[in-house]
């Protein structure tokens, strides 16, 4: 079988524009798991409400829905805040977060799906806008404007964390609350606070990555179970909370899954999310920038 | 010799299984026994490791699944008899449950539960793609209408599978009140510190991760006769990986008799709203109710009677 450069240069174009994607849904993980240590296994499910409430106002008020996604984040926010207090006091105070804090999301996760499914049925829905359909053509290569949009505001977004985490105050207790929680609150600083804020942010980032989702392919309730395989091993390959990792391991995943799709078949791009997972889980625990080895 | 009141009470509930069976009329009751007690043997193995060892499975449908699709490729394959079907289910399961039991020893706690997921995808990935047992299209699987000492087939299955639960029921008591049991606990509370006091712990993590898994593929191996189609989205079923969670977490998950009463109580009530309302509110008082018990009562419905009992004693 001879290689087709088009077939390949469409291919890795494709899995670099689904990679940076894959980075602005595994941002938030990122942050809540990676640095917080909190197993939000309901992340996508924040991701796909994310989607929905960009769909009603995309089509209640016909907005843009990068924009119906930045106009939610502080809503996402505040609801972050609001789950992580739950958390806090009714199993990071109590040190039991590791079994009872999974099965609390894991409920979560099926809370969030089935409002949805209630409010919306299980029909996929997707958003409509001007440049949704079009593409651009570089000689052999076409861009769809439906997947570089969602890239290009995924690193924007992946960015910005990235300047908030390493060059402000707050952004650098948060890294410090994840390094060395004990020497913060000798320092004088409330974890909890901190904390409170990281994991706000943590899911104001699934408020966009929702609004990227929908503008990618139409979303259904249950749509975020494919995406769990995808981020936590986007985040363990990334090495747990480091976001230049983050945005390489996804962009990693996106080839990949890129390639397989277009050379084996579509129907095993899901197995490579969850092969790389277990390999890096089994032979470099420490992911690809980790905090440790 | 002398002979518990568990077993006495094991043998009773069976007679008398057969014995409604025979006399019931109402054939919705079968299918939705059935139903109640799968989920009750998916709890049982669930805890064998979630509850005795504090390794979350995550993956419980993927092992279910690949009792099932085991059970389909064998049926095709030889059209060996049922009780066959569900041995050689078993004996996989637990194979795949050894290999799990591998992984503790390099991953622990939430990566331990992230790599059952991710198990358990990969495993629906392969199977959608095995053209043989039908792939993303499903399997039919024709049951005979007639069967010896029954009625209905469906009769069988759920006799068979109070059997099978009665089984699970057994094997859970004895890990638990057994010299294993302890180990297992000493695992959960301190797995270094336990190592250090000389508990076999790679052994005994063995041990539950393959029973757990046998468990689930015997329960899962019935499952395509049950329903007659199956195909892998209704195999891997994220609700059952949820209620074989969620119903320990209720009952109790430190007892062998805590996810019993959970699979019994939330099973039941599941089937009556899924009858009355819809299958879509039945997974939401799953979550809300699951929530609800691991935020305010880390003991399930066992620790909150002991609680009282407590309580009514030292008054």
């Amino acid at each position: 079988m001879s290689i087709d450069p088009s077939l390949l240069m469409n291919a890795v174009a494709a899995g670099i524009l689904l990679g940076g994607f894959y980075a602005a849904v595994a941002l938030g993980l990122s942050i809540t798991f990676g640095q917080l240590d909190v197993v939000n296994i309901a992340h996508p499910a924040f991701i796909v409400a994310g989607s929905y409430l960009v769909f009603a106002l995309n089509g209640g008020f016909g907005l843009d829905p990068v924009l119906a996604g930045i106009i939610l984040m502080p809503v996402f926010f505040v609801v972050g805040v609001l789950v992580y207090r739950v958390y806090y006091a009714a199993f990071e105070r109590t040190g039991r977060e590791s079994l009872a804090g999974l099965a609390f999301f894991f409920g979560l996760m099926f809370i969030i799906e089935v409002l949805f499914i209630l409010a919306y049925g299980v029909d996929y829905r997707l958003v409509e806008t001007d440049y949704i359909g079009k593409q651009i053509e570089i000689g052999l290569l076409g861009i769809p404007w439906r997947m570089l949009v969602p890239f290009c505001a995924a690193v924007v977004m992946t960015g910005g964390v990235y300047l908030f985490l390493s060059k402000t105050f707050l952004g650098r207790a948060i890294l410090a609350v994840s390094q060395d929680r004990l020497a913060l609150q000798l320092m004088g600083a409330d974890p909890i606070k901190i904390k409170q804020i990281a994991f706000g942010l943590g899911i104001a980032t699934a408020a966009l990555a929702g609004a990227l989702l929908i503008m990618i392919g139409p979303v259904e309730p249950t749509i975020g179970r494919l995406y769990i395989g995808r981020i936590f091993a986007i985040v363990v390959l990334g090495g747990m909370g480091s976001i230049p990792g983050t945005l390489i391991a996804a962009i990693i995943l996106g080839l990949a899954e890129s390639l397989v799709a277009t050379y084996i078949g579509p129907s095993w791009a899901p197995t490579v999310a969850f092969g790389i997972l277990l390999l890096t889980l089994a032979f470099r625990p420490s992911g690809l920038l980790g905090r440790q080895a | 010799m002398k002979i518990s009141p568990f077993w006495i009470i094991t043998v009773l509930i069976l007679i008398g299984g057969y014995l409604f069976a025979e006399w019931a009329e109402n054939q919705f009751l079968f299918f939705a026994g059935y139903v109640v007690l799968q989920s009750l043997i998916m709890a049982v193995a669930w805890n064998i490791l979630g509850g005795f060892t504090g390794y979350v499975n995550f993956g419980s449908a993927g092992f279910f699944a690949v009792g099932a699709y085991t059970a389909i490729a064998l049926h095709q394959f030889l059209e060996a008899p049922l009780i066959v079907l569900i041995i050689i289910a078993g004996v996989v399961c637990g194979l795949i449950g050894l290999g799990t039991g591998y992984l503790t020893l390099r991953l622990r706690g939430v990566y331990f539960a992230i790599a059952t997921l991710a198990m358990a995808i990969v495993f629906e990935s392969l199977i959608t793609n095995w053209e043989y047992v039908g792939g993303s299209t499903g399997a039919y699987v024709i049951t005979p209408t007639e069967v010896a000492f029954f009625d209905s087939y469906i009769e069988m299955l759920f006799v068979l599978m109070l059997f099978l639960a009665l089984v699970s029921v057994a094997v859970s008591r004895y890990l638990s009140i057994s010299r294993i049991g302890q180990g297992l606990a000493a695992i959960r509370d301190d797995e270094t510190a336990a190592e250090c006091m000389g508990v076999p712990t790679l052994r005994l993590k063995l041990i539950s991760t393959t029973v757990m898994g046998a468990m689930m593929g015997v329960c899962g191996a019935p499952f395509p006769f049950f329903v007659t189609y199956i195909n892998p989205l209704s195999a891997f079923d994220l609700l059952i990986a949820v209620n074989s969670i969620a119903m320990p977490m209720i009952g109790g998950t430190a007892v062998w008799f805590g996810p019993v009463i959970g699979a019994l109580l939330l099973g039941t009530i599941q089937q009556i709203i899924t009858v009355t309302v819809s299958s879509e509110l039945n997974i939401l008082i799953v979550g809300v109710v699951l929530v609800l018990f691991v935020a305010l009562a880390p003991r399930g419905i066992v620790g909150l009677v002991q609680d009282v009992m407590k309580k009514r004693r030292g008054k």
